[in-house]
């Protein structure tokens, strides 16, 4: 096989630049499972829900759809506050969080997937905007905006909610509850408030992951599954929990995945994020910089 | 009741229920049928890990997909009968479970549940790249109009049903005499304290890995007949996910706790299923699925049996 | 006379936390030792280690001769080691005379072969007797006290008819006569010949049923002989007034 260069490096770039927002869809994760030990399955269908939000609204009213996420916001919060409602009285206060809240999340899984087919169709959706099409050339090397733009505004994203957890009070409540729920119930601070803010930041950041996803690629509403492999194997390669090595996992991936699409062709990738998954379960299960 | 008078008797419903469809000599009947009986082993299969030992499978499609890709593989070299297959299907997909709880049982809860949804996904990446079963491509299965046993014509999915009918009455039978026997009780304290079952000597590792073993091969010999159900088999179709919400969802919806909970939801769940897909679409299918599932998990945790018991418990 | 479980020099760490730092620790048979420490001592550590819920990292654990590294919980409770947990596991979905039928049907049947039903029912029923809770046999732990619920766990050690027992904090919570009964009933099991460990914070019973103590503090033990002895210690006073 002629070993062409710079197939390796554009494969390298499309890789890390796919990475960057692998791992802002999987923040919302790292915040539920990895510090709330909450199974949200689902996740990857409310990125799927705000890729067509953001679609609807962005085709619409002629508005960035990244813009549009971030107007979405708060309706993502508070569905994600309503979500852990249900699941704290139902499940997480019976204890029987592990066989119930799993099928819980499941079940929303469909419901969502099922409500956007009804309400949408399958035909795949896909956004227009300036920056989808053409690409920054440093030297030999192609950027396309198309993958650049949504991986700065996924760093720009993580960095957000790592400084939102180590430096604000409720952010660090939330690292506390994740530790130690008890003594956090002794600083007077209501660990079942911090938890359901931190999971209705979970939720909104599929707010922000959806409309990256569209930006990168059509959208239907079975996406979603591809998805729940990488953000768990991201998630705990990355160590639950903990930011930096979520970004680290998460841009690991995307060059593996990229490589392995490039070379051996793209049947082969939806094996790479569970592979790695399986591997690291099997082997390190804490995770590169895990606790 | 004891184990065989049971088996004598769901033997007898199973008869009364063919010979019901005889007389009714509808073939929609035996296709809506066939998919419930089907679903009657999967939800049960599944439930003797999920509701009898606290695991949580993703991976039923899998199992199934295993069971129905054998049968594709036989099938061109050399067409075995039918039965066979379901022997191969339940060999095979029981080998996959014994490999699969190997390296998955360690993992607690979600962990577990996480790495059978992997396992799955990295089956079906393998399956769509093997060319000699069809790959992404799908393989056809041809299978005749009637079947001829001596004298006898029979319509080739009458013949389905029959073997679908069996199965499912071997899988109910085998998930009642597990739950009344020592093995039963094992799984049990599995579920409820895993830990303290170590303690109190139940060898935990290898009790789970029967659960695995014999739930992957009951989900094999599920999927065996299926390529000749449905003629062409693509991977997509085979591995779909809505495999693992709908034998989650029936036991869930039916009571996991007992064998009679996955019949219950099955008939429940799929005939509302059927009907739906009849009236509306079958896009809406899996809303149902997916509400229901919600539904009852929140407001009856131990399905329609515990609710039914709690009923019972309030009588004087 | 060898000793019956003898830990030598075992450790566990935690991340980077140090549970247990190079404990050895002897056991004769038909000894009745007393293990006391402050919270977070490593004293449960301990026990998870000697009764294969967790794995040592380095040291070693011999029971009865031989070793038990590497086994998993289940033989050794096979080997005859047994454990009351000190926060009660009991198996909700079952009785309480189901609860006590585990250990009979897995772990005494694999030395007997297997039992008659009605043998395992007299038994459950004597077991039940011996802690106080021969009238709530058919009841569900969930209608149980924490005390009785203590109780339960310490009736399903003893069901597993142990060679050594280790009662983890038992009697947390016991009224006075509740606590002699337990002591009575754990003397009678040493009578038998059953080898006890007791793990308490209350002095009065571990100073009265202990024949030797030892005291853990921070991974490490700093005491190991006559309870007479061991109280008066300096270091002992020092590090753990108990109370």
């Amino acid at each position: 096989m002629d070993f062409d260069f710079n197939l390796l490096i554009d494969a390298i770039v499309a890789g890390l630049l796919l990475g960057g927002f692998y791992a802002a869809v999987t923040a919302g994760i790292s915040i539920a499972f990895g510090m709330l030990d909450i199974v949200n399955i689902a996740h990857p269908a409310f990125v799927i829900l705000g890729s067509y939000i953001a679609y609807f609204f962005s085709v619409s009213f002629g508005i960035d759809p990244i813009v549009v996420s971030i107007i979405a916001l708060p309706a993502f919060y508070a569905l994600g506050w309503m979500i852990y409602q249900i699941y704290y009285l139902s499940f997480e206060r019976r204890g029987q969080e592990a066989l119930r809240g799993l099928a819980f999340f499941f079940g929303l899984l469909f419901v969502t997937e099922v409500t956007l087919i009804l309400t949408f169709g399958v035909d795949y959706r896909y956004v227009e905007a300036a920056y989808i099409g053409p690409s920054l050339h440093l030297g030999s090397i192609e950027l396309p905006y198309r993958l650049l733009v949504p991986c700065l505004v996924a760093l720009a994203l993580f960095t957000a909610i790592q400084m939102f957890v180590t430096r604000t009070f409720i952010g660090r409540a939330i690292m506390a509850v994740s530790q130690d729920q008890l003594a956090l119930q002794l600083m007077a601070a209501d660990p079942i408030r911090i938890k359901r803010i931190a999971f209705a930041i979970s939720i909104a950041t599929a707010s922000v992951a959806g409309a990256l996803l569209i930006v990168i690629q059509p959208v239907e509403p079975s996406v979603g599954r591809d998805y729940i492999g990488r953000v768990f194997a991201i998630c705990v390669l990355g160590g639950l929990g903990s930011m930096p090595g979520t970004l680290i996992a998460a841009l690991l991936l995307g060059v593996v995945e990229s490589l392995t699409s490039t070379f051996y062709g793209p049947s082969w990738s939806p094996a790479v994020a569970f592979g790695f998954l399986l591997l690291t379960l099997a082997f390190r299960p804490a995770g590169l910089m895990g606790r | 009741m004891n184990n065989t008078m049971f088996a004598v008797a769901a033997t007898a419903v199973a008869i009364a229920v063919l010979a019901f469809a005889h007389a009714l000599g509808v073939d929609y009947f035996y296709f809506a049928g066939y998919t419930i009986l089907q679903f009657i082993v999967l939800s049960t299969a599944w439930n003797i890990l999920g509701g009898y030992c606290g695991y949580v499978n993703f991976g039923t499609a899998a199992f199934f997909a295993m069971g129905a890709y054998s049968s594709v593989f036989i099938h061109k070299l050399y067409p075995l009968p039918i039965p066979f297959l379901i022997v191969i299907g339940a060999i095979v997909s029981g080998i996959v479970g014994f490999g699969m709880g190997y390296l998955t049982l360690r993992l607690r809860g979600a962990f577990f549940s996480i790495a059978t949804l992997a396992m799955a996904v990295v089956l079906q990446t393998l399956v769509v790249n093997w060319d000699y079963v069809g790959g992404s491509r799908g393989a056809y299965v041809i299978h005749p109009e009637n079947l001829e046993f001596g004298a006898l014509s029979v319509h080739y999915i009458e013949y389905l049903f029959v073997l679908m009918l069996a199965l499912a009455v071997l899988a109910l039978v085998t998930a009642r005499t597990i739950e009344r026997s020592q093995l039963g009780y094992g799984f049990a304290t599995i579920r409820d304290d895993e830990l303290a079952a170590e303690s109190c000597g139940v060898p935990t590792l290898r009790l789970k890995l029967i659960a695995t073993t014999l739930s992957g091969a009951f989900m094999g010999m599920a999927g065996a007949p299926f390529p000749y159900y449905i003629g062409y088999l693509q991977p997509q179709s085979a591995f779909a996910l809505d495999y693992a919400v709908n034998s989650i969802a029936m036991p869930m919806i039916g009571g996991t706790t007992s064998w009679v909970g996955p019949l219950v939801g099955t008939i429940v769940l799929g005939s509302a299923q059927q009907y739906a897909t009849v009236t509306i679409s079958s896009a809406v299918n899996l809303l149902i699925v997916g509400l229901m599932l919600v539904g009852f998990v929140i407001i009856a945790p131990n399905g329609l049996i515990g609710l039914v018991q709690k009923r019972f418990r309030r009588q004087p | 006379m060898s000793a019956l479980l003898h830990v030598d020099k075992i450790s566990k760490h935690f991340g980077g936390f140090v549970a247990l730092d190079g404990i050895t620790l002897e056991v004769q048979p038909g000894e009745r030792l007393g293990l006391i420490g402050p919270n977070g001592s490593g004293k449960s550590t301990l026990v998870n280690c000697i009764c294969g819920t967790l794995q040592n990292e380095s040291g070693s654990v011999q029971f009865d001769g031989r070793k038990m590294d590497g086994l998993s919980a289940h033989q050794r409770t096979h080997r005859g080691v047994a454990r009351s947990f000190q926060l009660p596991r009991p198996f909700h979905s079952m009785t309480l005379a189901d609860n006590l039928r585990v250990p009979m049907l897995y772990t005494v049947h694999t030395r007997t072969g297997p039992l008659h039903a009605d043998n395992i029912d007299a038994r459950c029923a004597e077991l039940l007797q011996m802690v106080g809770l021969a009238n709530k046999a058919r009841q569900w732990p969930r209608d149980l006290t924490q005390v009785e619920m203590r109780k339960l766990e310490l009736a399903r050690a003893m069901a597993a008819e142990p060679k050594l027992l280790i009662a983890d904090e038992s009697m947390a919570g016991l009224s006075h006569s509740e606590i002699d009964d337990i002591l009575a009933l754990l003397i009678e099991l040493n009578k038998a010949g059953i080898t006890i460990i007791l793990i308490e914070h209350i002095m009065s019973a571990v100073m009265s049923f202990s024949q030797r103590l030892a005291v853990l503090v921070s991974g490490k033990k700093i005491a190991d002989g006559k309870p007479e002895d061991v109280v008066r210690d300096p270091e002992v006073v020092r590090a753990y007034i108990g109370q």
